[in-house]
This record gives structure tokens, C-alpha cells and sequence, in this order.
């Protein structure tokens, strides 16, 4: 009883709860068997793809920040890496420090921006998302006349980024992506860098006054989000031995949903790695679960939008519950009561 | 205590924002183990010498000094670095950190080697937990309640003791009970007034003649940016107190003005009525 009362104080309770639920709703209406669905690939390596960028995503929305221009990082990771070792043949060593290199001088761009003007994150990466579009394909139509380009990744680098693990269909990007997580809970929950990112997410001007590092940190969490992104880009490029312009639009709303269905306040100061991790379980369940159910692919847009409402309201009575907790008293005493 | 040099002096001071002038010819001491209450109606200048206090506005001329040397303050870090630390009227301003958490913001206490280095929160939750207690708040006992759910009252207390933990010498409350009922802001003197007993120099803002009558040592007025009235305890009774604040004197030359202008302006009606009020 205790353990259910203190789950539910901890951000990570709705995406737990959605979770649980959406393959409730499987079981009984959509008369899935639970074996396939918990042993099939597609849902996870769906998963990973999504809560790799959703981990970074979700520690600069803890601190109060957006960035939506991973939506174009991940077409432009796969597609640096592409160019550069598959177009012009370079050893895949450049095409994957490429690859990184674009997303930091993204994230540098992002951040510098963030900490000198007073415009909203939202707005700034709207910008770069919509600038990285346009840098990609007209790039990629300069450079190599095609908006396709391929790629064949030596044995070690497939190994490390792009391979089919056991023999299966599980990628190994699951691995990374389980790492990457991590490590994520660790600094967050476990370090004093967390405890920035929470009082920065809290208040920035008395994070500032009290001594965090508050423009350092937001450009370290912005390099971080784009990183994150180039990153999957190039292990699908490896992966799939080519890369395609694509606008990425699906996966900003994917991921930023991920998110929030993970507990984390849009407005920043609350969230969980282990809500993040959950929430994109969840949502890759709802989007690619439904494939083993009866029921029409059609209608999972609809469960993730319902979804979505339902985790944000069980978020928020959830954290009225943690403001309110009060654990009980050890020994009565009768002093103050202000 | 005239003969003790005061921890913090103000001489001479202006403000101005361009033409505007907000403070003019400031002259203030607060000693230490003193409560200076400072007074005075919405824009008479409270918050723009409370920032001028804590960094965040260099003085346009005049002096400030600390324990008798001048200071030049250029950020609000540096005002906190000399021991000037200022409480805002909502306190505890994480309200989603634990009670550890919130309290060591910044100067987090940490355990274990190199990249493994772990926040200690055991540390941060007993420290911050035992801080408060001392200041009388024996409910707050449990460091990892999160201060959002703390009352008002308890979430300046915290805001007290932890300034207070990290050496503050010259403690600036704002507005520390406008938001309060009549029992939390009891609470908060009785904090301002242990604080004072520790030697902390406590410049204590409210509009609230009441509850700076209970807690004052020294009192000074403000109206449109000029020190109305600087005087000690016992000098004035609470009813002039309350008529500085309304604008005592000034407001009657300033309701002479009013009917002055409003002949030439040919807009009686209205201002007529506000008068007889």
C-alpha cells in the first residue's frame, strides 16, 4: 500500500499507469496476445529511436526549455553521415564525427541563442527546424543531385550503431538507448547537475543568484538534445545503408508527447529518466503495438491524443500529491503550526 | 548603539532610471542585531533601494558602505558574497524541489570519487531540516516534503534559515507576511525576531504599521523616493506612524496642488469627489 502511495508522488506514475493501460485496452479490445507483442522488434526499436532524443528532450524540458528542431537533426545526422562517407566514399570514422559535429553546432546555435535573447525557445528552434530543412535538401541536391543518397558502413561500425542484434530484428540502437537513459537518471537524480536543471526548470533568476551556472548548463542541455538527434540519424543511416531528406515533422510531436506522457512539466522544475524512459515505451507501444491488434492502424492517433490528455491530467493531481505529502510524524509534537 | 560602526550605510544615495528620478538623497544605518523597518506606500522607492541594497542596481550617486568601508556592487552575487541576502515575499522559489534539494541549490554537498560523485542527500535533508528546527519550526521534519506544500509561513522560514545557514549578516525581507493570515505572519516576526537575536541585521519591508510596530527597532519612511521620516522605536506613536505612510503632511499639500490644478483644468467633477474622501 505504501509502495502504490509513494509510485504515485513520483512523476514517473502516469506514463506507468498509461502504460499499463494501453495494453489493457489491447488485451480486451484488441485481442492481442501479450507473448507476441512483448517479444516483437518493432515496438522497441521504435522505442529507442524515439526515447534516445526524448531522454535529452525531456532533462532540458525539466529545466524549462523546448527544442523542437530534432525534428530536422535526425534526417540531417543520417544524411551528413551519408554524404560524407557514402558520396564522397571518406572513411565512416568523419561521417560519424560529421554527423555529431552538425548536431553540436546546432545545440551551440540553440543555446547561445536561448541565454542572450529573451525570444522563446520554441520560437528560436522553430527557426533552426525550419533553416535545417532547408539547409539539408538544398545541400544534399548541391552536393551529390539527389535528395537519396547510400551508404555501406564497414563490419565495426555496424556493429557499434547499425546492426540487427541475435539474429533477430532488434537494432542495437536499443542498447544505446538504454545507456543513454542511464546515465541520464544518474546525472538528473543522482548529481548536482540535476539539482541545477531542477532549480534552473524552478526559477532561473534565483537558480542564478544562487550560484548555478544557468547559461552554461541551458547551451550543455541544447547541444545535447540536437546531438541526441544527429545521433539516431546516423545509426539509421548505417542501419539502412542510405539516408533520405525527410522533414521530420512526425517525430518532434512523437517525441515531445513521449515526454510529456513521462511526467515532465512542460514549464520545467518536475520530471523523471525513468518517466521519460516509460513514456516512450508507451507511446511506441500505442503507434506500433496496434499493428498486433485487431483494430485498425488508423485509430492510433486517436488513443495517443486521448492518451496524451489523460496522462497530463493523472500528472497533475500526481504532483498535487507530492506538494501535499506530509509524512507522518514519528513523535507528536505540538510547536508551531504555521 | 551610536557608537558601534553600522553594518550597512547608506549616504547620500540617488537613483534614477534616465530622467526619472526614483530615489533621492538616502541616508539610512542598520546596525547589527537591529530591525529597520522600512515604510512606505507602493512606488514610493521600497523596492528600487532594496535592489540597490542587493545588487541589482548601482546607485546613480552617494555611497553604500559595509562595516564602515565602501562597497561597489555590480551584480547581485557580489551583495551576496559581502553577506546581504534577500528573502522574497513567496519564499521558497522551487516549489516542486525537496525541502534538501531547494536548500542547497548551488552549493549542493556531495559524497564519493571523481565522476562518480553523488549528491548527498542524506546530508542536504539533515542539515536543511535541523537549520529551520532551530528557528522554532519543529514541523518542518522531513527533508525530502517538497516546498510547494509547505504553508506560506513555513516556506519563509526556510527561506530565512537558509540564508541565514549561508552566512548572511544583513538579512532583506520583502513583504515577508503581505500574503499571510494573521497566525502564519506571527510565525515570520517571531523568526525576524530570533534572526535579530542572533546579530543579523534585518531590514524588514512591509506596509503593514502593525507588524513593523512588533518587530522594530528603527523605523524609516518613504515617500516618492525621499526619506520621509527615520526614527527609533518609541519616538513616534502608531497613529502618526499610519499617517507618514498614508503621506502624512505631503498629502495635504499634494491635495492642495490637486484643487490648484483643477480649476485650470476644468475637470472638477471627479477630482472634487476624490477630495472630500
Amino acid at each position: 500500500m505504501n509502495a502504490i502511495t509513494d509510485l504515485l508522488r513520483k512523476p514517473a506514475a502516469a506514463s506507468i499507469l498509461s502504460l499499463l493501460g494501453v495494453l489493457a485496452f489491447y488485451v480486451i479490445f484488441g485481442g492481442v496476445d501479450l507473448g507476441n507483442l512483448l517479444s516483437a522488434a518493432s515496438w522497441v526499436n521504435y522505442a529507442a529511436r524515439i526515447g534516445i532524443v526524448a531522454v535529452a528532450v525531456g532533462l532540458l524540458m525539466t529545466s524549462g526549455e523546448i527544442d523542437i528542431s530534432i525534428g530536422a537533426m535526425i534526417p540531417a545526422g543520417a544524411m551528413t553521415t551519408a554524404i560524407i562517407s557514402g558520396y564522397y566514399g571518406l572513411p565512416i570514422g568523419f561521417g560519424i564525427l560529421g554527423a555529431l559535429a552538425v548536431g553540436v553546432l546546432v545545440g551551440l546555435f540553440n543555446g547561445i541563442l536561448a541565454v542572450r535573447t529573451s525570444v522563446p525557445t520554441l520560437i528560436i528552434t522553430l527557426g533552426t527546424l525550419v533553416a535545417m530543412q532547408g539547409i539539408v535538401l538544398a545541400g544534399s541536391k548541391l552536393l551529390t543531385g539527389a535528395a537519396s543518397v547510400p551508404l555501406t558502413a564497414p563490419e565495426w561500425a555496424k556493429t557499434l550503431f547499425g546492426q540487427l542484434m541475435f539474429g533477430g530484428s532488434h537494432q542495437v540502437l536499443i542498447i544505446w538507448w538504454v545507456a543513454i537513459a542511464a546515465v541520464a537518471w544518474f546525472v538528473l537524480h543522482r548529481t548536482k547537475y540535476g539539482n541545477w536543471i531542477f532549480a534552473i526548470g524552478g526559477d532561473r533568476e534565483s537558480a542564478r543568484n544562487a550560484g548555478v551556472p544557468v547559461d552554461r548548463t541551458t547551451i550543455i542541455l541544447f547541444v545535447l538534445t540536437a546531438t541526441s538527434a544527429s545521433f539516431v540519424g546516423m545509426c539509421n543511416a548505417i542501419l539502412f545503408n542510405s539516408a533520405q531528406v525527410s522533414g521530420g515533422m512526425g517525430d518532434i510531436f512523437n517525441i515531445i508527447v513521449s515526454v510529456v506522457v513521462g511526467g515532465v512539466l512542460l514549464t520545467g522544475g518536475f520530471g523523471s529518466v525513468v518517466g521519460i524512459f516509460f513514456g516512450a515505451i508507451t507511446f511506441a507501444i500505442v503507434n506500433k503495438g496496434i499493428d498486433f491488434t485487431a483494430i485498425d492502424r488508423n485509430w492510433s492517433n486517436l488513443i495517443i491524443g486521448v492518451m496524451l490528455v489523460v496522462a497530463v491530467l493523472l500528472n497533475e493531481n500526481f504532483r498535487q500529491m507530492a506538494l501535499k505529502y506530509v509524512p507522518r510524524k514519528k513523535s507528536q509534537k505540538s510547536d508551531v503550526t504555521p | 548603539m551610536a557608537d558601534q560602526t553600522p553594518i550597512l550605510e547608506l549616504q547620500h544615495v540617488d537613483k534614477s532610471f534616465g530622467p526619472i528620478d526614483v530615489l533621492g538623497d538616502i541616508n539610512l544605518k542598520v546596525h547589527a542585531g537591529e530591525v529597520l523597518c522600512l515604510l512606505g506606500d507602493n512606488g514610493a522607492g521600497k523596492s528600487t533601494l532594496i535592489k540597490t541594497l542587493a545588487g541589482v542596481y548601482t546607485p546613480t550617486r552617494g555611497k553604500i558602505l559595509m562595516d564602515g568601508k565602501e562597497v561597489h556592487f555590480t551584480r547581485p552575487r557580489d551583495a551576496q558574497e559581502m553577506g546581504i541576502s534577500t528573502v522574497h515575499q513567496f519564499g521558497g522559489t522551487f516549489p516542486l524541489m525537496s525541502i534538501g534539494r531547494s536548500f542547497f541549490v548551488g552549493v549542493e554537498p556531495t559524497k564519493g570519487w571523481g565522476p562518480f560523485k553523488v549528491f548527498d542527500r542524506k546530508t542536504a535533508n539533515d542539515v536543511a531540516v535541523k537549520a529551520v528546527q532551530d528557528f522554532g519550526i519543529t514541523r518542518i521534519d522531513d527533508g525530502d516534503r517538497l516546498v510547494g506544500g509547505l504553508s506560506g509561513g513555513e516556506r519563509q522560514s526556510l527561506a530565512i534559515a537558509r540564508a541565514v545557514h549561508f552566512g548572511a549578516r544583513v538579512l532583506i525581507l520583502d513583504e515577508p507576511t503581505a500574503a499571510l493570515g494573521v497566525k502564519q505572519a506571527s510565525h515570520v516576526l517571531r523568526i525576524v525576531n530570533e534572526a535579530k537575536k542572533r546579530g543579523l541585521a534585518v531590514i524588514f519591508i512591509t506596509h503593514q504599521v502593525m507588524h513593523a510596530l512588533a518587530v522594530g527597532d528603527h523605523f524609516a519612511v518613504l515617500i516618492r523616493g525621499r526619506l520621509a521620516a527615520n526614527f527609533m522605536k518609541g519616538e513616534k506613536s502608531r497613529e502618526e506612524i499610519t499617517d507618514l505612510m498614508a503621506g502624512g503632511e505631503d498629502m495635504a499639500t499634494l491635495e492642495a496642488q490637486i484643487a490648484g490644478e483643477d480649476t485650470e483644468l476644468h475637470s472638477p467633477a471627479h477630482v472634487r469627489a476624490s477630495q472630500a474622501e
